[in-house]
Parts: structure tokens; sequence; C-alpha cells
């Protein structure tokens, strides 16, 4: 990537509120002029990146450069970038015309050159004439064009959007997004835009960061962010998608629901595991069933407004996800067809939970922050470090949290076609991956449960 | 964001100079003797002197009558003031609260000349009278301020519910016009016990209030003796916080 | 309904009548001569003339009186608006412990009687060897002052969107600019209120400014009075002053909330 290009630039970037780490070693470069996004849910650690951008709050570590200057103690206002915030933060003190001069002015531009640049930007968002009116008179679409208004007058580098169509409703907030992107290709300077809607970040972005618990999941295009995930997450994430567990026979032939089926993919090895997503709208689905791949039952049909979306019970017991633009009727049996290059094979991030822990008996180890019982295993004894396998379907979850040793909170839920596969982050703040055919839902607390002849410890440094 | 909050540094600083330090030092005074040495006799003389102890009972009752007679004349005001039906002009409440603007002595020595012309002796009767005229608006207007932000839909429910007037009174705005009360009650009572001039004004010196006691300690050089009875109001100052420790109600109580 | 409107608005204007009837009895008592109330011997304007020329010496240490206690009122609560909005946007901006102690703090002086705020301070000033005087006072006016600022200013500061400190360091102000140009405006009713309150919380006091101005000479109007009690009598002077300060009050008040009534009337319209 040739550095002449490169704008914004940061590495090696974290961040942390207390205890709990928010941004955890960011690597990311914007090219100038682009368009690109933040996007991930709530709590992810985009907004919190936007803003040590911004200059309103400070890296722990790492280092932000704007054209390979480190910005590191720029203060905000001397820094050449210009946000847009979530609730506009228009000062409701001035009308229009005062808050988009207030940054001219503290530079001491000439007051007929303010007039023109007001005049010409107001325009440009579509609100010529609204020069003396009060802000708190403005509806909130209007509201918006004034706070973009008055980033952009001060022609800065890059422009900075914090969920800028958030508290709009969806038709004005549709419009926005159109004006949006015009507004963008007019200036020619860098929007680096934050949002948790995908659709959104789909329809705008030039780059996609998918973010999530403060890692970056994957940067891409949109096209290649919703056709080639590269992990469950972000598969889940933008779009509907079925995930589901597979098996990489060989190259190019991959295993899941029960079949093979030729795919695209090269390159994992043999006999491999797997995750298999399959967007809902990537499934043939038809009355024949003798020229299909595999068959199934419909559960049900919901009409979309476009497509319908139909659950089908496959014979060998997994739940699918199909749209189409024909409805299949409930009951009615079906056969479905998938193409090679609609599958996306994405290798597995594990296989197994692995967590690190100190036996404190021959029979018990401590881990996830409470005590388990073990199997004694030669050669391990109290006090040693081990580490500790267990596979994610040998985790129990309890409702009551007291008859668990460990509790936490479920974070992350992703239905796999016949069972869940849960994130359930503990009260140290480990992960733990369970497999289970059990319903919980989102924040729910439970209890982590695991049986001594599943605990599978190992020896560190031996 | 780290930085704005250092902007209560300046404030913090001189609080730990101007408020914290002052108390720490009733303290050490109350614990030491003329020449600065550590003594208890300071404080025994709280419950040994009679003279201290009575007028530290005279005031308690003094306050607790003078709270009294405030909640319940103070009350109905209150209530009045709040309810739309009954009072609508918002000029009233002005005219309850105004006279906390003028100078409390001012008023009292009024209150006491009204006496004199009137040839009324000056003792206890005048004295509650003066208290609760100077402390009446303390009491007026926390009460009107819970009653008056109070959901009128919690009313409405109860009548709804089949309650009588009297019901709802009793069961639903008395309970939640609590806070007032005591933040009203607050207000009222341990200034009551503490009031030194206006005690002597209106009793002409007759009946000595705790404050005043304090006040001759200081007036006569015996700092160490005062600190201690100062001391005490402190204690009991915690003491009625932590058993009112509602900030909620605590808050109530401004006077814009 | 009616008879029951009627008996509350006969209540009201029965405890306003008490409530208001010491201070117009002196004002009538203002226009005439006698030395003991009660004791009317014709219309005379002598006690005005004798206020306004500062005629005898009693009116005069009166007069500066007054003004030791105006000039004490307005440092003081200038002060206190100046540090209290200040305090109360750290305080806004603290989280957990530290913001809770920091407000603990900033209720004691509200709790304590005046009584205990005025000997602690006297046993500062005494301990620490400052001779007690103007500084004095105003340093223990700003110390109990300065809380109701804090409580006035917070609330504008919760109303507030968080953003718009930041929109403005955004668009180039550094912190003091975005202070001035920003916060104040959005805080100012806030702390206008507080400015008010500790003005007449300043006015008001006697018990603090007693231990705390030593015997300097020092006196303000609390303390005027006090010694005027102690001497056994009412300087008539104070007769008219007292008039003037309840019609200034009544006229300041009046005009105030008429105007605010307007206001929520008018947005109430709209």
């Amino acid at each position: 990537m040739n550095n002449e290009d490169i704008i914004i630039r940061l590495e090696h970037v974290s961040k942390s509120f207390g205890d709990k780490k928010v941004l955890d070693d960011i690597n990311l470069y914007v090219k100038k002029g682009e368009f690109i996004t933040f996007l991930g849910p709530s709590g992810c650690g985009k907004t919190t990146l936007l803003r040590l951008i911004a200059g309103f709050l400070a890296a722990d570590s790492g280092v932000i450069t704007m054209d390979g200057k480190d910005l590191n103690g720029v203060p905000p206002h001397q820094r050449e970038l210009n946000t847009v915030f979530q609730r506009y933060a228009l000062f409701p003190h001035l009308d229009v015309y005062d808050n988009i001069a207030f940054g001219l002015k503290l530079k001491k531009v000439p007051e007929d050159e303010i007039d023109r640049k007001v005049s010409k930007v107001l325009k440009l968002v579509s609100m010529n004439g609204y020069e003396d009116r009060d802000v708190n008179s403005l509806s909130g679409g209007q509201q918006q064009r004034i706070a973009i208004a008055r980033a952009i007058v001060n022609q800065p580098k890059v422009l900075l959007l914090d969920e800028p169509l958030a508290a709009l409703d969806l038709k004005m907030r549709k419009d926005m997004q159109i004006e949006l992107k015009e507004m963008h290709k007019q200036l020619g300077i860098t929007f680096i835009y934050v949002t948790h809607d995908q659709e959104e970040a789909l329809t705008l972005s030039d780059t996609i960061v998918v973010f999530n618990e403060g890692r970056i999941q994957q940067i891409g295009t949109p096209t290649d962010i919703y056709n080639e995930p590269h992990n469950e997450f972000v598969a889940d994430f933008i779009g509907e998608s079925n995930i589901l567990n597979g098996t990489m026979l060989e190259d190019r032939k991959v295993s899941f629901i029960g079949h093979d089926f030729d795919c695209v993919d090269e390159g994992f090895g043999e006999n491999v595991p797997v995750d298999v997503v399959i967007r809902p709208e990537d499934i043939y689905i038809m009355n024949n069933t003798e020229a299909a791949q595999f068959t199934g039952k419909v559960k049900s049909c919901i009409f979309k407004g476009v497509h319908y979306e139909m659950f089908v019970d496959t014979d060998e017991g997994y739940e699918i996800m199909i749209q189409d633009y024909n409805a299949f009727e409930p009951g009615s049996v079906v056969g479905m067809l998938i193409k090679p290059q609609d599958i996306q094979v994405m290798k597995k991030s594990c296989l197994m939970n692995s967590f690190e822990g100190t036996m404190t008996s021959d029979e018990s180890v401590s881990m996830l922050g409470g005590e388990y019982d073990c199997p004694k295993t030669e050669g391990i004894f109290k006090g040693d470090r081990v580490r500790i396998d267990v596979a994610f379907d040998r985790i129990d979850l309890l409702d009551n949290d007291q008859d668990a040793p460990v509790t936490g909170n479920v974070a992350f839920i992703l239905y796999k076609g016949n069972h869940y596969h849960l994130t359930v982050i503990t009260d140290s703040g480990e992960h733990v991956l369970v497999d289970t055919n059990d319903v919980w839902d989102k924040n729910d607390l439970v209890g982590v449960k695991i049986l001594p002849e599943d605990v599978h410890i190992t020896k560190i440094g031996s | 964001m780290n930085k704005r909050s250092s902007w209560a540094l300046p404030y913090l600083i001189f609080m730990i100079l101007f408020v914290v330090l002052p108390l720490l030092l009733i303290a050490v005074y109350a614990f030491s003797d003329g020449n600065g040495h550590f003594t208890f006799s300071n404080l025994l003389a709280f419950f040994t002197e009679p003279k201290i102890m009575n007028s530290f009972l005279v005031s308690l009752e003094v306050a607790l009558e003078n709270t009294l007679i405030c909640i319940l004349i103070g009350y109905p005001v209150a209530f009045i003031l709040a309810d739309k039906n009954l009072n609508k002009s918002a000029v009233t409440v002005v005219l309850f609260i105004l006279p906390m603007w003028i100078n409390a002595l001012m008023r009292t020595m009024a209150t006491a000349e009204i006496f004199n012309a009137l040839g009324i002796q000056l003792g206890k009767g005048t004295l509650l009278f003066g208290l609760a005229y100077d402390y009446l608006p303390f009491m007026i207007y926390p009460i009107y301020n819970v009653l008056n932000k109070m959901d009128k839909s919690y009313i409405e429910a109860a009548q709804d519910l089949g309650a009588k007037p009297s019901t709802v009174f009793l069961k639903v705005t008395l309970p939640l016009s609590m806070p007032g009360i005591v933040s009203g009650a607050m207000m009222v009572f341990m200034p009551t016990v503490s009031t030194f001039a206006i005690s002597e004004i209106l009793t002409n010196n007759t009946i000595q209030l705790f404050g005043s006691i304090i006040q001759e300690q200081f007036y006569n050089m015996m700092w160490n003796q005062g600190a201690a009875l100062s001391l005490v109001m402190l204690i009991i100052i915690g003491i009625t916080m932590f058993f009112s420790n509602n900030e909620e109600s605590a808050n109530e109580g401004g006077l814009l | 309904m009616t008879t029951k409107k009627l008996i509350s608005q006969a209540y009201l204007w029965l405890i306003l009548l008490v409530l208001y009837a010491p201070i117009v009895f002196i004002a009538i008592f203002s226009f005439t001569n006698a030395k003991s109330l009660g004791n009317w011997t014709g219309f005379t304007l002598d006690i005005y003339k004798s206020f306004f020329t500062v005629s005898n010496s009693a009116a005069e240490s009166l007069m500066d009186a007054l003004k030791s206690t105006l000039i004490i009122a307005v440092i003081a609560s200038a002060a206190s608006t100046l540090l209290g909005t200040l305090a109360a946007i750290g305080i806004f901006n603290l989280r957990g412990r530290k913001k809770k102690t920091i407000q603990f703090l900033n209720n004691i002086p509200m709790l304590n009687p005046d009584i205990i705020t005025g000997v602690s301070l006297f046993l500062l000033f005494v301990f620490t060897h400052v001779t007690k005087g103007y500084v004095t006072v105003i340093l223990s006016h700003i110390t109990f002052c300065t809380p109701y600022v804090v409580l006035n200013v917070l609330p504008k500061l919760a109303q507030m969107n968080p953003n718009i400190y930041e929109a403005a360091l955004d668009l180039g102000a550094t912190p003091l600019v975005a202070l001035r140009k920003v916060l104040v405006p959005q805080l100012r009713p806030g702390m206008i209120s507080g400015f008010i309150l500790a003005f007449t919380m300043s006015l008001d006091d006697f018990a603090v400014t007693y231990f705390t101005a030593g015997n300097s000479g020092l006196t303000t109007l609390s303390t005027y009075i006090y010694a005027d009690v102690r001497k056994g009598g009412m300087t008539p002077e104070l007769k008219p002053l007292m008039t003037f300060i309840f019609l200034f009050v009544l006229v300041v008040l009046l005009i105030l909330n008429v105007r605010a009534f307007n206001k929520q009337k008018q947005t109430e319209t709209v």
C-alpha cells in the first residue's frame, strides 16, 4: 500500500475502561477519500475508536497517525478532522448560522467569507434560507443536516460520523443515506462512519471494518464481507445466514447436514472440521425432490414484502432458512440445491475450549475463577500450572447458578441448524464456548458446570 | 473527559481546608484543655453541668414543638398551594417564600417589637410563635415541592379504586409527601436547637437554647468547652442524617 | 367545592396576614417619631430623613453595616458561583466513589446548622492565627454558599447534550473557549439561580459572620441588629431600611415570577 494514499493509520491501538478492554490491538489504515465504516453491535468498541481518532479519548497504547504525523498528545481542537455527533450536539443557544460559523469564527476567517461558506454549505445540505432559524425549532432530520454542515464547512481532511442517522425514522434514514453518499462524492473528503446497522454499512461504504468485543473481525468491501465472511460472527452479523458445522473432506469437497457438496474452497487439508455459511437466498427450493441434493419438509412460511422466508426441516434433522420469491406451503415436501460458489467455508477459530489453571489438589483444578474436580492424572500434582481442554458439548449450563463453581452471562448465540453454539463470558472475563440444545437468551445468567471426566488436563511447560 | 473531572479539584481543596479541617478542629479542641493536653472533661461537662443539660433538654423540647407546629400549620398551606383547584395563583406561592429573603434577625426583631407593643410578656409562648414564624417557609417549601411534583394519577387511581377523599389523603397523598415532611423537619429541627440570637430576642434572654450556651462559651473565651458542645451537636446531626439518609428527600430542600 | 375553596383561601390569607403583620407593622411605624412601637404620634418623614442624610452616628454605622453586608454578599456569591460552577462540571464528569465523596462533602455545609459552621471556621482562624475581618468573613460565606451553586448547576449539566462540549473542541475551540462560548451559555440559568441563592444566603447570615468577623469593627446588618438588641433598643433608622428591603424584595420577586409565569404560558400555547 502506497503511504501517499493513506490518511489515517492505527497501529496496535488498545484502550481499557477500568478492567474492561474495549479495544484490543487494533491495526487499520484509512485511504484518502474513501468511505469507511466501523460496523458492530453496541459495546463492540467502534465508537471508542472514533473518539480516539477525534481526540476525545487517549489510547492506552499504540499509535494513531494522520498524514504520517503522530496524533498522540494533539488536542481535539488542533486535529484537522471534524465530527458529526449521534445526537447532533448543536449549540442550543446559537442559531443555524452561528452554529455553522462557530469553527470559522474561531479561525478568524473574514466575515464575508464566512457568509459565503455558510450559504454554500447550507445549499449542499439543502437547507438554504435557514440561516436565522433557531436550531431547537428544527426537526431531527434538519438538525442532522445542520450538524453535517457545521462539520464540513471547516473543510476537514476527514469527517467522522458517529451513528448520525440512528435517531431518525426509517424513511428519513433511507433518504439521508442517499444524500450522504452523494455528499461524499461531491466533497471528496474521507468519511469514517460508525454504525450498528449492517444494511446501512453495506449501502454506503467503500470499506467495512467489522468489530466485535474490541477486536477487528474482518476488513473488506461490502461484497467481500457479505459473500466471504471470515468467521461465524461476521456471517451472523451481516445479513441472514445459515451457519452449520461441516467437514472439509478434501479440496473442493465439503460435508455438512449429512450430505457431501462440491464447493470452490481449497487449502484446508483433508477431513478438517469447518464452519459452512449459506445465505438463505442462495438455496434453491423446488417441489421436485428427485433432482435435489437434499430434501425436507417446510415448517413455516412468512411473506417478507419482496420474498418469502421459510424454515425447512431436512430429513436429517437440520433446520435451514431459505428465502425465495415463491411460497411453499408449510407441510409440503421440498427438494433443495446449493451451487458450489454459494457455499462459503470458514476455518473454525477453535475446536474446543482451552483454559489455563492451577491444580489445587491432585484431583481438582482452579480455572475460570472457580474450582472444578478433574480425574487424577499421572505426573500432575497440586500447584502445577495446567492447560484444561473441554469439548463444546461437554459443558452444562445451569439455570440455578448456585449449583456451579463458576457463573457467567450468555454473550453470543448462534443457531447451527440442529443446536445452539453459545459464547458465555464468565465473571472472570473468560470466554466459554458451549454447544447445547437448550434455548437461552442473550445476557442470561448461567452456571457453568463440567463433569470431572470431561476435564482434560495437560501440564504446561513440561 | 478525564480532564474535565479535574475541574472539581479547586473546590475539593477548598472544602478540605474550610469544611473538613474546621470540623476536625472542633473534635481536636473538644478533647483538649487550655494547654493543649488531651482531656475528657469538656465533654463530661455536657452531662454533669445541670445548666448545660437543662438547656439541651429544653432545646430539644422547643425544637420538637416548633417542628410539629410548623408541620401542622405548614402542611395545609403546602397542600392548598399545590392543589390547582384550590389555588390558581403562582403569586400566592411567592408570598409564602418571600419572608425568607428578608433578614431573619430583622423579622424576629419586628416580631418582638409587636409583642412589646401589645404588652405581651416575652417567654416560651412568644419564643414558639417567633420560631414558627421564622421557620414556617422552610417547612412549606419542601412539602409544596413534593406535592407539586407528585403524579396526580396516583390520586386518580385511588379514587378509581373506590377510596373516599379522606382515605385518598391518608393512604396515598400523605405517605407520598413524607419525603417533603422529612426534609422540612430537617430544615426546622436542628436549626431551632442551635439558634441563639433569635431565642435571645424573643425571650429577652430568659430561655437559653443550646445554641446560646455554645455562643456564650465562645464569648467567654471557653473555646474547648464550646467545641465539646458543638461536637455533641455534630454527633446528633450525624445520627439524624443516618436515620433519614435518603438522598432524594435531602435534595428536595432546594429553595429556588 | 366552592366552600372548600373559600375555606382554603381564607386559611392561606390568615397565615399570610400573621406572617406579614410584623413587617407591615414596622413599615407603618417608620412614618412616626415615637420611640416605642404602637404609639402613633403623627405622620412624619423624620426617620427617613435621618436615614438618608446619615445625620447621626447610629445611622452612620447602620449605613456602614449595610455597605459591608452588600460588599461581602457580592464578592462571596460571585466567587461561589465561579467555584461552584467549575466544581459542578468536575463532579458531573466524575464517577463512582470520588463522585460520592465530593457530593457528601458538598452536603455538609448545607446540613450543618449555621452555628456549627461558624464555630468550626472560628476555630480554623484561631488555629491558623489568621486575623479575622473581611477576608475571613468572605471565605466563610463562600464555604456555605458554594454548595447551593453546585446543586443549581448540576441539573443543567444533566439536561445538556453531553457531546456539546466535545463538538466545540472538535470545531477548533480550546477548552477555555469551549467553556466560555458553549458551556457557560448552557449553564447560565443554573448559575444565575445559584448566584441569587448564594447572595440571599450571604445577606441573611448572622451566625457565621458573628463568629468569623472578629473584633476589627466589621459589622454587617445582622451583627448590627444583634448588637442593637443587646443594647436593648431598635435603632429608629432600621425601620425605613426594613421597609425598603421588604418593598424591594416584593417587587423583584413579583416581577420575576410574573415573567416566568407568562413565559410558561407562552410556551404552553405555542
